[in-house]
C-alpha cells in the first residue's frame, strides 16, 4: 500500500463528516449546551410536584425560559421544594404565580410561570410563594367518588 | 497442555477439565495480544500513514453499507412506529421512538455487526493470508514486529472509526424516519423533529451511544485481528479466520450491549 494523496483526502472527509454527524448529534439532539450555571435561581415549593423531572422545562406563556434544576424535600413544612434556573434577563414580580401543568396526551409536565403586577422583583435565590400544585387525576376521581358516596347515604 | 484437545473417550470429567483448561489458555492469550498491541500502539513510531490507509479500508469502504441500511432501519422504524402509535393516537411521538430506539440501541448495534460483516472480516483475512504467504515472517526476518507494522493501526483505525460510523448511521436512519413519517405518512415535519430532539438527551443517550460503539470497535478490532494473526497458515486457515471473526464477533457485540444496558443503562 502505497501513500495516495487523493486516499488521504478521502479518508480526511470522511473523518470530517463523521466528526460532524457526532458534533450534530451531541449539541443540536442531544441538546448539550455550553450555558454557564449562574442564570437566575429561584425556588418554590409545591404540596405535589406530580410527575415533575429534573430539567423538565419553565415557561411563561408557554414561551421556555427556563428548566427545573433540582428537587428536594423542605424538612419543616413537608413540601417538595423546586429550583428552577431562569434565563438571568427575566425581571419576574414577586407576586408571580409557579403552577404545574401538564403537556400532551402522555402527561409530561412542566412548570408555568404567571408573572404579577408588583413592583418588587425577584432576585436570584428568592423563594416564589404563590404556588399551584400538579392536579392529580386519581385524587380527582377519588374525591368524585366519595363525594358521591357521601350523597347517597 | 494437549494443544490439539484429543478427547479422551469414556472419561467426560476430564474432557471438560481439558476444555476448560483451553478457554483459560485462549483467553489468556487473547489478553496478551491485546496488551502487545496497546504496547506499541503507546510507543513511538507511530504509523501514521498505515493507521489513514486502515481508516479508509474500514471506515470509507464501509460507508456505503452504513449510509444505505440507516436510511432503510430508520425507514422501517418510522412506519412501524407509525402503524402502532396511531392505534394510540400518539403518531406525535414518531420522532421519540425513533430517536430514542436508534440513538440508545439500533445505531451502535447494528452499525457494529454490519462492520464486523464488512470490515472486520476483510481485515482478518488479509491479515490471515499474510500469515499463509509467510509475509509476516517476512517481516520479521527484516527484524520489524508484525503487531506493530500490521496489526496496531489496522486495530486503531477500526476502534476511531467505529463511533464516526455510528454518528453516520444514525443521521442517516433520522432522516429515512422523517422521510417516511413526514413525506409519505404526512406528519407534520417540525413535530416529529421536536418529539425527537425533545426525548434524547446528551449524558444519557448520546454519550451511552458513543461509549457503546467504542466498547464494539475495541471487541471486534481485537477478535479479528487475534483471528487474523493466529490463523493456520492454509487456505482453510484463512475461511476459518473469516467466519470465525464474523461469528465470535457478532456474539461479543450482543453479549456485551446486554452487559452495558444492564450494568448502566444506557
Amino acid at each position: 500500500m502505497q501513500a495516495s494523496p487523493l486516499r488521504d483526502l478521502v479518508v480526511g472527509l470522511f473523518v470530517l463528516v463523521g466528526l460532524g454527524a457526532l458534533v450534530y448529534l451531541t449539541f443540536q439532539v442531544g441538546g448539550l449546551s455550553y450555558r454557564v450555571p449562574g442564570g437566575l435561581v429561584l425556588y418554590a415549593a409545591f404540596d405535589d410536584i406530580g410527575g415533575l423531572k429534573e430539567r423538565s422545562p419553565v415557561t411563561i406563556s408557554g414561551v421556555k425560559v427556563g428548566q427545573v434544576a433540582g428537587i428536594g424535600l423542605e424538612p419543616v413544612m413537608m413540601q417538595a421544594r423546586v429550583e428552577l434556573d431562569l434565563d438571568p434577563s427575566l425581571e419576574l414580580p414577586v407576586d408571580t404565580w409557579a403552577r404545574i401543568r401538564t403537556s400532551g396526551v402522555l402527561g409530561d409536565q412542566f412548570v408555568a410561570l404567571d408573572p404579577g403586577g408588583e413592583d418588587d422583583i425577584l432576585s436570584s435565590g428568592d423563594t416564589i410563594e404563590a404556588t399551584e400544585s400538579a392536579i392529580s387525576i386519581e385524587g380527582l376521581i377519588g374525591k368524585f367518588v366519595n363525594d358521591a358516596e357521601l350523597e347517597d347515604e | 497442555m494437549n494443544e490439539a484437545g484429543v478427547q479422551i473417550p469414556g472419561r467426560p470429567i476430564e474432557t471438560l477439565g481439558q476444555r476448560s483448561l483451553m478457554l483459560a489458555v485462549h483467553l489468556g492469550r487473547v489478553a496478551r495480544f491485546f496488551g502487545q498491541v496497546l504496547r506499541v500502539l503507546v510507543m513511538p513510531r507511530y504509523r501514521v500513514q498505515r493507521f489513514v490507509n486502515g481508516c479508509f479500508d474500514a471506515g470509507v469502504l464501509s460507508l456505503p453499507i452504513i449510509c444505505l441500511s440507516g436510511l432503510t432501519v430508520g425507514a422501517v422504524l418510522g412506519l412501524q412506529g407509525y402503524y402502532n402509535l396511531a392505534r394510540f393516537g400518539a403518531e406525535g411521538s414518531l420522532g421519540a421512538v425513533v430517536g430514542l430506539s436508534l440513538v440508545r440501541e439500533l445505531g451502535p448495534v447494528l452499525t457494529a455487526l454490519l462492520f464486523t460483516g464488512r470490515a472486520a472480516s476483510a481485515t482478518a483475512a488479509e491479515i490471515a493470508s499474510m500469515v499463509t504467504t509467510e509475509q509476516l515472517d517476512g517481516l520479521r526476518m527484516m527484524s520489524i514486529d508484525p503487531v506493530d507494522f500490521v496489526i496496531s493501526p489496522k486495530f486503531l483505525a477500526m476502534v476511531v472509526v467505529m463511533p464516526l460510523l455510528n454518528a453516520l448511521f444514525i443521521c442517516f436512519a433520522f432522516f429515512g424516519g422523517y422521510l417516511i413519517g413526514v413525506s409519505y405518512l404526512g406528519l407534520d415535519g417540525g413535530q416529529y423533529i421536536t418529539s425527537l430532539e425533545g426525548a434524547v438527551d446528551f449524558e444519557n443517550d448520546i454519550a451511552g451511544s458513543v461509549l457503546k460503539s467504542l466498547v464494539f470497535g475495541v471487541l471486534v478490532a481485537t477478535v479479528a485481528t487475534y483471528r487474523g494473526y493466529t490463523s493456520e497458515p492454509t487456505a482453510s486457515g484463512v475461511s476459518a479466520a473469516t467466519t470465525g471473526t464474523v461469528v465470535v464477533g457478532s456474539i461479543c457485540v450482543l453479549l456485551s450491549d446486554y452487559a452495558i444496558t444492564a450494568l448502566w443503562g444506557v
